[in-house]
């Protein structure tokens, strides 16, 4: 009786708010002040025109890398889409810009990063247009950032191609939702214990929830860049910043 | 190299699904909702300042849009495999 009860309450729940849930892990619309909208967006700036300068650069050197690079943006368009379950009973998702990162460097990735939260924000109210800056830097700049310096990190000390991916992507998807944690506890600091205390309640909601999710995009990253090695070996390398290094690929 | 593929995918979906298994109470509401709450704990004055420019007006319809950014990407990415894998095949015939 008790439990039919429980499952009564949890699906009248459910009902009234799920409809009105905007799933996923973005800084949601309005919610961060203007002057914290602002650092974040003018923060962001060198990062986007240095990725179109990159770009196109990578382009006019060759164009059939256009195809490469679009495949990079619609692969974190997938994985950002995917919001998907995880150990503290809710649900965030991946972020996808790590492949971007790993091939093209981290500038390329920002921009595949700010289209995808454009889209977001402009369709589906997730994330917002005030918060784009701030959701563009962790997404777009710092899980980029930490992806890439990883991996050539990882690829220096020799470590084989796949475990820095995997470990690099990762902890790049892991990165992104600390930051959203820390630009969200420095915006609202608790009135008791300061950022700290505020850091602690925001990454125990974002970053905890992300840790089986970034497990999950560092391996589908492993996949398909092993697909993308293996049938198309010389304009990975040729796009990828670490030519040098890879001959001593498996 | 494929077989290794699939096991990495298997792994994937069993990451994905295990936490339904393991918390049958659980809500799985979204992690920004949880962080909204948050804000609003710690300050009970603060009022969103902007709301979204458009909303999808039901869940059935964000579902919708949801799918189809994934749909649009998958696109992209299954044809760039396909067009590389059969451009790489042509190429080990024609040698």
């Amino acid at each position: 009786m008790k439990k039919n009860y429980n499952i009564f309450i949890i699906s009248f729940l459910a009902f009234i708010l799920i409809p009105k849930a905007a799933y996923g892990m973005h800084i949601m619309e309005g919610f961060l002040p203007p002057k914290w909208c602002i650092l974040w967006a003018v923060l962001c700036i060198p990062f986007i025109i240095k990725g179109f300068i990159s770009i196109k650069k990578k382009i006019d050197e060759n164009p059939k890398g256009k195809m490469l690079i679009a495949m990079a943006g619609a692969y974190a368009f997938v994985l950002s889409a995917l919001k998907i379950p995880s150990v503290t009973g809710s649900c965030s998702h991946p972020t996808g810009v790590g492949l971007g990162a790993v091939i093209f460097g981290p500038y390329v990735a920002s921009v595949l990063g700010l289209i995808v939260l454009i889209f977001q924000a402009l369709l589906l109210a997730h994330g917002g247009i005030t918060t784009l800056g701030a959701n563009t830097f962790s997404m777009g700049v710092v899980g980029p950032l930490v992806t890439y310096g990883l991996y050539k990190f990882l690829r220096k000390i020799k470590v084989s191609s796949p475990v820095s991916i995997f470990i690099s992507t990762m902890l790049g998807d892991l990165a992104t939702y600390v930051t959203t944690s820390i630009q969200l506890s420095i915006a609202f600091p608790d009135k008791t214990g300061g950022i700290t205390a505020s850091l602690v309640k925001f990454m125990s909601i974002f970053a905890v929830t992300q840790i089986p999710l970034a497990i999950s995009e560092g391996i589908l990253t492993v996949v398909v860049f092993n697909v993308l090695y293996k049938y198309n070996r010389d304009e990975v390398i040729e796009f990828s910043m670490n030519k040098m290094e890879e001959n001593c690929n498996e | 190299m494929s077989k290794k593929n699939i096991f990495l995918i298997l792994l994937v979906i069993l990451l994905t699904f295990a936490p339904l298994f393991l918390l049958k109470n659980a809500e799985f509401a979204g992690a920004d909702d949880r962080a909204e709450s948050a804000i609003t704990e710690i300050n009970k004055d603060y009022k969103p300042w902007f709301s979204s420019i458009w909303e999808p007006p039901s869940g059935e319809v964000e579902s919708l849009l949801f799918s189809l950014q994934s749909a649009i990407g998958a696109g992209i990415v299954c044809y760039y495999i396909g067009y590389i894998k059969g451009k790489s095949v042509k190429g080990s015939v024609k040698k």
